[in-house]
């Protein structure tokens, strides 16, 4: 008894007497901690949107990682967890350039993630650019994004351009119109501001191009939420596609205002907002057929592990469009990171650039800084958001058309 | 045809509207206190009455009976409490106004702070009553017309309460001129807390209505503060009639041009209108001149 206690006394000191020169050795250069920055709309008109796509991934991503114990820094044989530093940029580009400053100048962090929104991402591009951080810009939309993208080779975009987003949409109606489906007439409303405006703009090309009839197109100001005017109008016009390109608020009410006026065209599209929880949530068995733009692959085993594990850890679903590619954007850096194996931003930056990574959406390669794989137009069929386009990838579902009949209100 | 479907939309639109104003201009007008909080109020009991049909199943409608004793109360206490103090050492109306839209600058942070730890930040959108109605010829959905109802109904009747009634009469007196008031035995602290707390209730009232077909976040509230004293000043401040008369012209005018020229002209419509009426009635439609 003594004898066998005394050997395993003195293997446990001769193993924490590894242990402690091991991680003393390292503790000379190994981080404590990995410091992440990030300035996000916690208040201000932003919020709505940055609450739902953006910041619920930074928490499950960091939440995951340093579940696992940190980010491995294999220069120093480490797992290193992270440190979060988060300010609130109350949805002004002015708030939001400051606290990016602040967080490269006085708290020094490793890395920073972007804020919410095409005009924000724009408004910190520069300063991320000049102090050589890794630039996730995930949620902007803009036809500028390959422009951008070469000229900040730092600078990535996750989410794709307004063209590509009208182009894929129009195409799948124009299959539908050759299939017999759906009728040429398309009454097209959008919101006044820069996403609206850049979407309705490259869908009116697309449209016209494609010889399709637009008998209704006009803007309205952003955060409008009364719609029966206008709704009314387009109904007595009675096109076969009804497209909106709105913001979550107006999603509802154009949605609300099309169901009392019992306007159920033969495609029915609303922008942001219809991939949200929200929508589903409120809508129910009225969301069937409603198509939107984003969409997910529903069969995907990844996807619907994801969907799963945001829904256990943040206590919600997320929306399907620009969450799982935020959260991918995250799955990049981290990988980025473990094999560049230390805290060097300008590797990191070219190992974003050239690498191939295993993310929720699958394997991902970014093209000239771009994320070229993405889905632009979802229908709710049974509770999923299914994608529907591009028509010419895989994993696309079965389009519902006509839309079924609005159900009867309760 | 169409002049009818625009002038039933624009009303219901309009009815919105007035409801939205109907508090303030008795909170401004009266208690001389420019709230700027008001907003607030109103989004906060518009996540009550939220609350209320979510956890509790409650109608929005019966939520009303909890929600607007609660606003009465809540209001005021901050008006007894918070804001006495400032009424008390103000020197004159200019000076009390001038305190009292920094006071309720700084209340409005604490409101949004509050409701954005409790709610997040996130959209929050329920469906009650979007049943369509058809309504002398146009189809109006049945929450609306509510809303469009209870704003007339309250328009009205605090237009009667305070021509015809004897607290009503205090009121006005102390609305045109505090100072003369109390020397005719009113007690202007205790009228302007009524009227503080009233116009806070009616608040509330818009709030809980407009959740119904609103889809509101915690920082929303600046948006209908802003609405509210666009149609306030167009009536006429302190004057419920003049809120309730430019909230349903507003409506209408919107509806109007957004039918006719194009929606995008909604809001420079709403603007051209608002100077319009203040080019030739710089008091406003029912204001007095001063």
């Amino acid at each position: 008894m003594y004898r066998r206690a005394s050997i395993r006394a003195i293997l446990g000191l001769l193993l924490a007497v590894v242990l402690t020169t091991g991680t003393a050795f390292a503790q000379d250069e190994a981080p404590e901690s990995i410091k992440i920055g990030y300035a996000i709309s916690k208040s201000g008109p932003f919020v709505g949107g940055a609450s739902v796509t953006t910041l619920p991934n930074y928490q499950l991503w960091v939440h995951d990682v340093n579940e696992r114990g940190g980010i491995l820094l294999s220069e120093y044989g480490v797992r290193v967890p992270i440190e979060v530093i988060e300010y609130d940029d109350r949805s002004s580009s002015e708030e939001a350039i400051q606290a990016v400053q602040r967080l490269i100048n006085q708290d020094e962090v490793d890395f920073i993630l972007p804020p919410w929104g095409t005009g924000m991402n724009l408004a910190v591009a520069p300063l991320l650019n000049r102090a050589g951080y890794p630039h996730l810009a995930v949620t902007s939309v803009t036809d500028r994004a390959p422009e951008l993208a070469q000229r900040w080779n730092n600078a990535f975009f996750f989410l794709g351009t307004s063209t590509q987003g009208s182009e894929a949409l129009v195409d799948m109606l124009s299959a539908m119109r050759e299939r017999g489906e759906v009728g040429s007439k398309v009454a097209m409303v959008a919101a006044s501001d820069e996403f609206g405006i850049e979407l309705s703009n490259a869908a009116r090309d697309s449209f016209g191009a494609a010889d399709f009839e637009l008998v209704y197109d006009r803007s309205y100001p952003g955060g409008t939420q009364d719609f029966q005017s206008i709704v009314g109008e387009v109904a007595r016009l009675e096109p076969d596609i009804f497209v909106a390109f709105s913001y979550p608020p107006e999603t509802l009410a154009i949605t609300d205002a099309a169901m009392v006026l019992d306007f159920n065209p033969t495609v029915y599209y609303t922008a942001v907002g219809t991939a949200f929880p929200l929508f589903v949530n409120r809508f129910g068995d009225a969301a069937e057929g409603v198509m939107g733009i984003g969409g997910w692959d529903a069969n995907s085993p990844l996807i619907q592990e994801y969907r799963d594990h945001h829904i256990d850890v943040i206590g919600a679903a997320p929306d399907r469009w620009a969450s799982p590619n935020t959260y991918a954007s995250l799955q990049v850096l981290e990988q980025a990171i473990e094999r560049v194996g230390r805290i060097d931003r300008a590797a990191v930056i070219e190992e974003i650039a050239t690498g191939t990574f295993d993310t929720v959406l699958g394997e991902v390669t970014l093209q000239d800084g771009l994320l070229t794989k993405l889905w632009w137009v979802g229908q709710w069929q049974g509770g999923e958001f299914v994608a529907l386009a591009p028509i010419e990838r895989e994993g696309i579902g079965e389009a519902i058309v006509p839309k079924p009949e609005w159900p009867e209100a309760e | 045809m169409i002049a009818a479907d625009i002038a039933i939309t624009g009303l219901i639109v309009g009815g919105v509207y007035s409801l939205i104003a109907i508090g303030l201009t008795l909170q401004y007008g009266v208690a001389r206190i420019l709230n700027l909080a008001y907003g607030e109020t109103f989004v906060a009991s518009a996540f009550g009455a939220y609350w209320l049909y979510d956890s509790l199943s409650m109608s929005p409608l019966v939520g009303l009976v909890v929600i607007l004793p609660a606003a009465f109360i809540v209001n005021w206490l901050i008006y007894s409490f918070l804001l006495t103090p400032l009424v008390r050492r103000a020197a004159n109306r200019d000076a009390l106004e001038v305190d009292s839209i920094l006071f309720t600058f700084g209340l409005l942070f604490v409101v949004q702070g509050v409701l954005l730890v409790i709610f997040g930040g996130q959209y929050y959108s329920y469906s009650y009553l979007a049943v369509p109605l058809d309504f002398l010829g146009s189809v109006v959905p049945v929450n609306r017309l509510i809303a469009f109802g209870v704003a007339v109904a309250l328009g009205l009747v605090l237009y009667l309460l305070l021509v015809r009634s004897r607290i009503g009469t205090a009121v006005r007196a102390v609305a045109v001129d505090p100072r003369s008031a109390s020397l005719v035995a009113i007690n202007v602290r205790s009228v302007s807390a009524l009227a503080f707390a009233v116009g806070g209730t009616l608040c509330a009232a818009g709030g809980a209505l407009i959740s119904m077909f609103y889809t509101f976040n915690a920082s929303m509230g600046v948006a209908f503060t802003m609405k509210a004293l666009i149609v306030v000043i167009m009536g006429g401040v302190g004057n419920v009639l003049g809120a309730l008369v430019a909230g349903l012209l507003l409506g209408v005018a919107e509806t109007s041009v957004s039918r006719l020229i194009d929606p995008g002209l909604t809001l420079a419509a709403t603007f051209l209108l608002f100077i319009l009426v203040l080019l030739v009635r710089p008091t406003g439609l029912f204001g007095r001149s001063s």
